[in-house]
């Protein structure tokens, strides 16, 4: 004990904790007012629904009406009326659907190859930690690597087409899923293993029957931020050097100052991507019922 | 048995020599970090020793994996298969047909009470009923040597108890040599035909102890004269610091 440093007074806090009966506790608490637990009501979902779809309209009127007014500039806003005509010129007389087609397409395939590879490389970690090893350096190297910078080389070797878009959404994805599922060799039971040796087990056995059903879960979880990774990367592909795609489209609208097409394609990338994320997710669903009961 | 340890070599188990009669139900009882599941490890060909071997009906079986089956402390059910799957595991890694594993496993499944339950994935079992299949599973690897290593530890009172008798019976249906570790001094001397007291630092076996209770036995065995003198000795035993001059164990 240092010298200066009174002892608390046990006595005193003892008989704040206490909760006899006694006559003083329960005439002062008689005097205190008690806070209420704060309870917070649920609205119905349709009234969340109303206010969501009227915080909508409202904002999209406001545009229109600000743009008309000349509150904004309708030149570098564009405004509500004139999105909607052109999204209608969009997909009657220009290339809406070879774009669209076009930016599913190179998405698609980066994720699905980018997912595989990467997952099959982080399993393959599992045979030899030697091999985890040397390859561990390199590996986080190419993740700490702005990927996209590399985009104009990557549109260099493999051309304006889609291969180039592929790459970059594979190289974005693969990394990812490289890591997570070595993530999930990583966190395996080594009880798990004991147990199949003890039954005579040969490595082979053990990776398909333990490691590939344990890391699977740790697979699944990286689909959602893979396709949204995905892409991005063909987009940016789409934006260097393309013929096609939403991500040039945008690219193109910017450069001729048409501002209305550059709105209608955002919004039409934004529809193709929630529509992937939700395919994804069922997907995700999917397996996680196929993996557990 | 020694391991080499970031701080250098560590003796785990001394020279021990441990021989099992063929059926016999024996214990190794000692305080933990006495080397048991070391011990266990090497005859289950998980470790290889630095000396020393194991021989399985006369034959060098050190370092073979698949000689005995092996029940570690945690059921270790994979969550992704049913409780009929898990059970079958064992010979389904020996190469025997899926369906033909199904059959032999559904009537024993059934016979030691899990049936109902074939279907159900671990997850939706008791501890007990859990632990009950992973026996099952190492019972239906079809070896004449079992280890069991502590399957009971984790089990509150009342399902021990119940275990135990469960065990016995499976046992006397199948007539495995099995060898079996424990904390609880009672649980080994009601169940084992033979013990082998262990002690620490390095881990040797320091006593082996017949138990000549007759079977089947009976709860109220555990009041049996025999039986307190045997737990009079093993307690005794389990609580001389056999290493007064090395300090206290840790």
């Amino acid at each position: 004990m240092l010298p200066g440093v009174t002892l608390p007074q046990i006595p005193a806090l003892h008989s704040n904790l206490d909760v006899t009966p006694q006559r003083s506790a329960l005439s002062s608490s008689s005097l205190r007012s008690f806070r209420r637990l704060p309870v917070q009501e649920d609205w119905p979902f349709w009234v969340i629904l109303a206010v969501q779809a009227s915080i909508l309209i409202g904002a999209v009127a406001f545009w229109q009406v600000a743009a008309d007014r000349g509150w904004i500039d309708g030149f570098f806003w564009s405004k509500p009326s004139a999105i909607y005509a052109t999204m209608i010129k969009f997909f009657t007389e220009g290339d809406a659907w070879t774009d669209i087609g076009f930016t599913f397409r190179s998405t698609i395939f980066g994720f699905v190859l980018g997912t595989t590879l990467g997952s099959m490389l982080g399993l393959s970690f599992w045979w030899s930690r030697n091999y985890a090893a040397i390859v561990q350096p390199y590996m986080i190297c190419f993740e700490s690597l702005p990927k996209l910078a590399l985009a104009p080389l990557v549109i260099l070797v493999f051309g304006m087409g889609l291969a180039s878009k592929v790459a970059i959404a594979t190289a974005l994805t693969l990394v990812v899923s490289t890591l997570t599922a070595y993530a999930g060799v990583k966190a395996l039971d080594p009880d798990g293993e004991k147990l199949f040796y003890s039954l005579g087990a040969t490595r082979w056995q053990v990776f398909r029957k333990l490691v590939v059903p344990s890391c699977l879960p740790w697979i699944i979880s990286v689909l959602r931020v893979n396709i949204g990774l995905a892409l991005t990367g063909a987009v940016v592909g789409e934006f260097i050097a393309s013929q096609h795609g939403l991500g040039r489209a945008i690219l193109y609208a910017g450069e001729t100052y048409d501002i209305a097409l550059v709105w209608v394609a955002v919004l039409v990338l934004s529809i193709v991507s929630i529509i992937m994320y939700a395919g994804v997710s069922w997907l995700e669903r999917l397996l996680r019922k196929g993996i557990r009961q | 048995m020694t391991f080499n340890a970031p701080s250098g070599p560590f003796q785990a188990l001394a020279p021990v020599t441990l021989s099992i009669t063929p059926g016999k139900f024996v214990s190794l009882i000692g305080p933990s970090g006495c080397g048991k599941s070391t011990l266990f490890n090497i005859i289950a060909g998980l470790l290889q020793p630095t000396g020393g071997k194991v021989f399985i009906d006369g034959a060098d079986a050190t370092g073979t994996i698949g000689r005995v089956g092996y029940m570690l402390q945690k059921d270790l059910l994979l969550p992704w298969r049913t409780v009929l799957d898990n059970v079958i595991l064992g010979m389904e890694i020996q190469g025997v047909r899926l369906r033909e594993a199904r059959e032999r496993a559904h009537p024993l499944i059934r016979r030691y009470g899990l049936g109902g339950f074939e279907h159900h994935y671990p997850a939706a079992l008791s501890g007990g009923m859990r632990q009950r299949a992973a026996l099952l599973r190492t019972l239906l690897f079809d070896t004449d040597v079992i280890l069991l290593d502590e399957p009971f530890g984790a089990l509150d009172a009342q399902t021990k108890l119940y275990m135990q008798e469960w065990l016995l019976g499976l046992w006397a249906d199948f007539g495995k040599t099995v060898v079996f570790v424990t904390h609880d001094v009672e649980e080994a001397i009601y169940l084992s035909d033979e013990m082998h007291v262990m002690a620490t630092r390095p881990g040797r076996v320091v006593e082996t102890i017949a138990v000549p209770i007759s079977r089947p036995r009976r709860r109220h065995a555990t009041l049996n004269p025999d039986f307190i003198a045997i737990k009079e000795r093993c307690l005794e035993l389990l609580a001389i610091d056999h290493n007064a001059s090395l300090g206290e164990a840790a």
